[in-house]
C-alpha cells in the first residue's frame, strides 16, 4: 500500500506544478494594483513607485516568478500584505480554525443526513421521503450567510441562548494551549473544561449553518445509492433468508451502499473548506476563507497564492484517503495507481 | 490495515468520542469586565507601525495610542457636547516645552518620561524618529513633507533633553504636522537592535511590536481576528487612562456589529452603515456621537481636460442637475451635513467645508446644457469606488437617473476596491464621486492638494487655472505672514472661483460616527478619526 500511495503522489506533482504556475498568472492579470492599494489614499506617484519596489513588483513577470518559485522551495510563501503576516504562517493558524468548523457541520451533517436518507430508500414514496426531499431541497437552496444571519437573529440577537458571533472564543477566554489548532481538542488536552464548553457553543451556530447546506448532497446520494442497493438480487435473498429487516438494511444493504455516500462527503468536505467564506464573514471566524477573499478584494498576491496551492494539496491528500478507504470498505476495490 | 478491523474500529471511535468531561472549572475568567472595553470593527491592522509600508489605517489607531509624540492637540468641546480636537491649541506630551522662533522650533523634553521598556526618552530617539519618518519613503514621508518636514539635517540633538527642528521655509503648517500621528516617537535603541542591513530602520520588528513611550500597548495581535492592548501604568504624561484592557475584534458583517451592540456585548463601534445608525440613535439604548469629518468632503468630479466637461457651462448644468435631498434621504438617511443651496451668491466666511449655492433644478440645468452646444445631452460613464459602495452606489444610480432628465446618458462604472487609487490616479474618469479628507485642518490645505495647477494625484479634475493658484498661493503666505485680512480675501477668493468653475460639485461633509453602550464616555474626535483610549471610560 505504501508503494501505491507513493505512486498517487507522484502523480500529484505535475498537476501541483501546475496549480503554481496558474495561480501566479492569473493573481498578476487581477485588475488592481496592489502598491497604489497599500499606498494609501493619500499616497503620491512617487511613494506608490517606491512600494511596488519595496515589494518587487517592478521587475519583470519571470523574474518575479523565479523568486517565488524559489522562496516557495524553502517553504516561504511570501508575506501578505492585507494583515502582515507570513502566509505560511497565517495559513497554518487559520487552517485548523476552518478544518475544525467544516468537520464538525460535516459530522452533524451526516449524523442527519445519513439515517434520514437510508429511512427515504426504505420507505420510498412516504411522507418521511417527502420530508427528506423538502430539507434538502430547503438546505440547499437558503444561502449559507442567509441561514447564519437568521441563526443569528434568533439564537442570539432575540432569545439570547447563542454566545456573541464573535469567532471561535468569547472574548474573555484565552485559547488553549496549541496541540492540534482544533480549540476543542487543545482544550481537552489541557484538561480546561470550561474553554471546552466555550468553544463548543462558539462553534453550534457556524456549524448548523454548514451542516443544513451540507444535508441535502448526502441525504440524496444515501437515498439514491440505498434504493439500487435495495434493489439489488442480494439483499433480496438476505430477506428471503428470513433475516430481520435491520441486518438486511445497515451489514448488508448499507455498506454496499457506502461507496459513493464517501465519495460524495470527500467531495462536500474540500468544497466547504474552501467555500465557508460566508460562514466565516458572518461569525467573524478566523478562518482560511475569509482569509483568501480580504486578500482577493486587496490584490494581494501571496495569500491568494499560498490558499489556492494549499488547497490543491488538501485535494491530493483528501482524494487519495477516499481511495484508500474505498479498498477498505469494499475488498473489490483495489486501486491502481 | 484489515477491512474488518476497520470497519469495527469506526465504532470503537465513536465510542471514544463520549469521554469523560475534565471537571476543572475555573472561577476567574469573567472578573475584569469591568475595566475592559470591548471594540468591534470591520477590518483590522496589518501593521502597527504607521512608517511602515503600506500600513493601513486601523494601523494608525495602534500607533495613535502607543506611541507619543513631542505635542498633541488640546480638546474643546462643540454646541453638542462632543469633545473635538483644538486645532489651533496645542499641548505638551513629550516635549515639555515648545519655543518656536522666526526659523526653528526648540523642543525640552520631559525628563520622567521612558518607554515600555524602561529605558528614558532622549533627544536620541527624537531625532531617530523624526529622521525616520522623513526616509522610509511612502506615506508617512509625504505628509512629513506637508510641513515642510523633509531632511533630516532638520532635526538637530541640542543635548540629551533637547531637540530643535530647523524649518526649510516659513510654513504655517510645520508645528501643526508635528501633532499628526506620522512623527512619534520610537524607542530607537530597541529597534536598532532588530535593524539589519536590508532593513536598516527595523521596519521588520516594528511592524509587529509596539515599540513606544505610549499610554498602551499591544499583548496581542492575530491579524484579522483580534487586538489586545494593555494600559502602560508608568505611562506619567497625562492622567492615567481608566481603561485597563482594550480587546478589539475584527467582525466582519455589519449586521453583527450592530446586533453585538444591540445584545450589550460589545462596548464600542464605529463602521455601520448610515441606516443602522439612525434606526440606533431612534431607539435610544445606545449612545451615537456623529461629527462631521474634519476638512473633508464626497464630491462629483469631472475631468476638465476633455468634452464635454472642459466646458463651464456643461460643468454647472451638472452642478444643477444633482439630486442633492435625495442623496441625503436615500443614500445617505440624513447622516450628513449638506455642501449645497446656500442661498449665497458669495461665501461669507472664510471656513472650508461650505455649502455651495448650486440645488437641484433641471429646468436651469437644462438650458445651461443648451448654451453649451449641448441641447440633446450626450453619454458618459460615471464610476465609483465599490469599497464604499453602500454610500457610492445609490449615489450614483440616483444622480444617474437625474442627469437623464437633461438628456445626459451617464452609464455606471463600479470600480473595485484594490483598483479605485490606480483608476483615480490615471486622471481619465470623466465623470466619478469620491472623497478626500485632510488631517490638517485649513482651507488651503485642502485647496493646495485639490485645486492648484501644480496638479497633485488629488486634483483628480486635472483642474488648472491661474486665477485659482493665485488665490491659494496667497492665502498661504498670508496665513505665514499673519496678515489675517489679506488671508481672508484670499480664501473666499479661491471659494467662489471653486463654486464659479465647479470642475467638482461638493455634495455633502460625512460624518463619523460612533455607538457606544450608555456607560461608556469620554469619546474624542480626532482628526484622523479613529479612537483614543486614553480618555475612554466606562461604568
Amino acid at each position: 500500500m505504501l508503494g501505491m500511495v507513493l505512486k498517487r503522489l507522484m502523480l500529484a506533482i505535475p498537476s501541483l506544478i501546475g496549480v503554481v504556475i496558474v495561480t501566479f498568472l492569473l493573481t498578476r492579470a487581477l485588475p488592481g494594483d496592489p502598491a497604489a492599494y497599500f499606498a494609501g489614499p493619500a499616497a503620491t506617484q512617487e511613494a506608490v513607485d517606491q512600494i511596488r519596489k519595496q515589494l518587487g513588483l517592478d521587475q519583470p513577470l519571470p523574474q518575479q516568478f523565479v523568486r517565488y518559485v524559489k522562496d516557495l522551495a524553502r517553504g516561504d510563501m511570501g508575506v501578505a500584505l492585507t494583515t502582515g503576516q507570513p502566509v505560511a504562517a497565517e495559513i497554518m493558524s487559520r487552517l485548523p480554525a476552518s478544518a475544525e468548523l467544516t468537520l464538525l457541520g460535516l459530522i452533524v451533517s451526516v449524523l442527519i443526513a445519513v439515517p434520514l436518507g437510508i429511512l427515504a430508500a426504505t420507505n420510498p414514496g412516504s411522507l418521511l421521503d417527502h420530508t427528506c426531499r423538502i430539507v434538502t431541497t430547503a438546505g440547499v437552496s437558503l444561502p449559507v450567510f442567509f441561514t447564519g444571519l437568521l441563526l443569528v437573529y434568533f439564537f442570539y440577537y432575540l432569545l439570547g441562548v447563542a454566545p456573541a458571533p464573535l469567532g471561535r472564543l468569547d472574548v474573555y477566554f484565552s485559547a488553549p494551549p496549541q496541540v492540534t489548532g482544533f480549540y476543542l481538542i487543545d482544550s481537552l488536552i489541557a484538561r480546561d473544561g470550561e474553554t471546552f464548553v466555550a468553544s463548543l457553543k462558539q462553534l453550534i451556530l457556524p456549524a448548523a449553518t454548514l451542516a443544513i447546506f451540507a444535508l441535502a448532497p448526502i441525504a440524496r446520494m444515501t437515498r439514491a445509492s440505498m434504493l439500487a442497493v435495495l434493489g439489488s438480487e442480494f439483499v433480496r435473498t438476505a430477506k428471503a433468508s428470513g433475516l430481520s429487516p435491520s441486518t438486511v438494511v445497515v451489514t448488508y444493504a448499507f455498506r454496499n451502499a457506502m461507496l459513493p455516500v464517501i465519495t460524495t462527503l470527500g467531495m462536500v468536505f474540500s468544497f466547504l473548506l474552501g467555500a465557508n467564506v460566508l460562514v466565516e464573514k458572518v461569525f467573524a471566524w478566523p478562518g482560511i476563507g475569509s482569509y483568501a477573499v480580504e486578500a482577493l478584494i486587496a490584490s494581494d498576491f501571496a495569500p491568494v497564492q499560498g490558499f489556492v496551492l494549499t488547497m490543491a494539496v488538501m485535494y491530493v491528500v483528501l482524494n487519495l484517503l477516499i481511495d484508500i478507504l474505498y479498498g477498505l470498505i469494499d475488498p473489490r476495490v483495489r486501486i491502481e495507481a | 490495515m484489515k477491512r474488518r478491523t476497520f470497519l469495527k474500529s469506526l465504532s470503537a471511535a465513536g465510542a471514544a468520542t463520549a469521554l469523560p468531561m475534565p471537571a476543572i472549572w475555573s472561577s476567574a475568567k469573567a472578573q475584569a469586565r469591568q475595566e475592559t472595553l470591548l471594540v468591534v470593527s470591520e477590518s483590522g491592522p496589518n501593521n502597527v507601525d504607521i512608517h511602515g509600508v503600506g500600513t493601513n489605517v486601523p494601523g494608525y489607531e495602534v500607533s495613535w495610542n502607543c506611541y507619543d509624540r513631542l505635542i498633541s492637540h488640546e480638546m474643546k468641546t462643540l454646541p453638542n457636547g462632543t469633545q473635538y480636537y483644538d486645532r489651533d491649541k496645542f499641548k505638551m506630551e513629550l516635549a515639555e516645552d515648545m519655543n518656536v522662533g522666526d526659523m526653528s522650533a526648540t523642543f525640552k523634553l520631559r525628563k520622567d518620561a521612558k518607554f515600555q521598556d524602561g529605558t528614558p526618552v532622549t533627544a536620541k530617539d527624537v531625532k531617530w524618529s523624526l529622521d525616520r519618518a522623513v526616509s522610509v519613503g511612502g506615506f508617512p514621508t509625504f505628509q512629513m513633507g506637508a510641513g515642510s518636514l523633509t531632511k533630516r539635517e532638520q532635526f538637530v540633538v541640542v543635548d540629551d533633553h533637547t531637540v530643535r527642528v530647523d524649518f526649510i521655509k516659513k510654513d504655517r503648517l510645520t508645528i501643526p504636522d508635528l501633532a499628526v500621528i506620522v512623527p512619534c516617537i520610537i524607542n530607537s535603541g530597541l529597534v536598532q537592535k532588530h535593524a539589519t542591513e536590508k532593513d536598516p530602520w527595523g521596519l521588520e520588528y516594528t511592524k509587529l511590536n509596539t515599540v513606544g513611550s505610549g499610554a498602551y500597548k499591544m499583548t496581542k495581535w492575530q491579524p484579522g481576528a483580534e487586538v489586545i492592548l494593555e494600559r502602560n501604568d508608568d505611562w506619567k504624561l497625562g492622567p492615567q487612562p481608566k481603561v485597563r484592557r482594550i480587546i478589539w475584534r475584527m467582525v466582519p458583517s455589519a449586521g453583527n456589529r450592530r446586533a453585538l451592540l444591540e445584545r450589550g456585548d460589545a462596548d464600542i463601534s464605529y463602521e455601520l452603515p448610515n441606516k443602522d445608525f439612525v434606526e440606533l440613535r431612534e431607539a435610544g439604548k445606545l449612545n451615537i456621537v456623529s461629527t462631521p469629518f474634519s476638512n473633508g468632503c464626497q464630491y462629483i468630479g469631472m475631468n476638465v481636460t476633455k468634452p464635454p466637461f472642459d466646458n463651464v457651462k456643461v460643468r454647472q448644468a451638472v452642478a444643477y442637475a444633482i439630486p442633492y435631498q435625495k442623496i441625503m434621504d436615500a443614500a445617505l438617511f440624513g447622516l450628513a451635513k449638506p455642501l449645497y443651496g446656500s442661498g449665497l451668491d458669495k461665501v461669507k466666511d472664510a471656513v472650508w467645508p461650505v455649502a455651495h449655492n448650486y440645488n437641484t433644478d433641471i429646468a436651469k440645468a437644462k438650458q445651461l446644457l443648451a448654451e453649451a452646444g449641448y441641447p440633446n445631452g450626450f453619454e458618459t460613464t460615471i464610476s465609483f469606488d465599490l469599497g464604499f459602495a453602500t454610500i457610492n452606489e445609490p449615489l450614483c444610480v440616483l444622480t444617474q437617473e437625474s442627469l437623464a432628465q437633461i438628456g445626459i446618458k451617464a452609464e455606471i462604472n463600479k470600480v473595485t476596491g484594490a483598483n479605485w487609487r490606480t483608476e483615480l490616479n490615471k486622471k481619465t474618469m470623466p465623470l466619478y464621486t469620491n472623497v478626500f479628507s485632510g488631517w490638517l485642518d485649513y482651507p488651503e490645505y485642502f485647496f493646495i492638494w485639490c485645486y492648484h495647477g501644480k496638479n497633485s494625484i488629488f486634483n483628480t479634475m486635472s483642474y488648472q487655472s491661474k486665477q485659482m493658484d493665485a488665490f491659494i498661493d496667497g492665502a498661504g503666505d498670508a496665513a505665514t505672514s499673519g496678515n489675517k485680512a489679506a488671508y481672508e480675501t484670499n480664501v473666499k477668493g479661491f471659494l467662489d472661483l471653486a463654486f464659479a468653475d465647479v470642475p467638482r460639485i461638493p455634495i455633502f461633509q460625512p460624518l463619523s460616527n460612533v455607538a457606544m453602550q450608555k456607560n461608556v464616555s469620554g469619546y474624542q474626535y480626532w482628526f484622523h478619526r479613529r479612537l483614543d483610549y486614553r480618555s475612554l471610560v466606562k461604568g
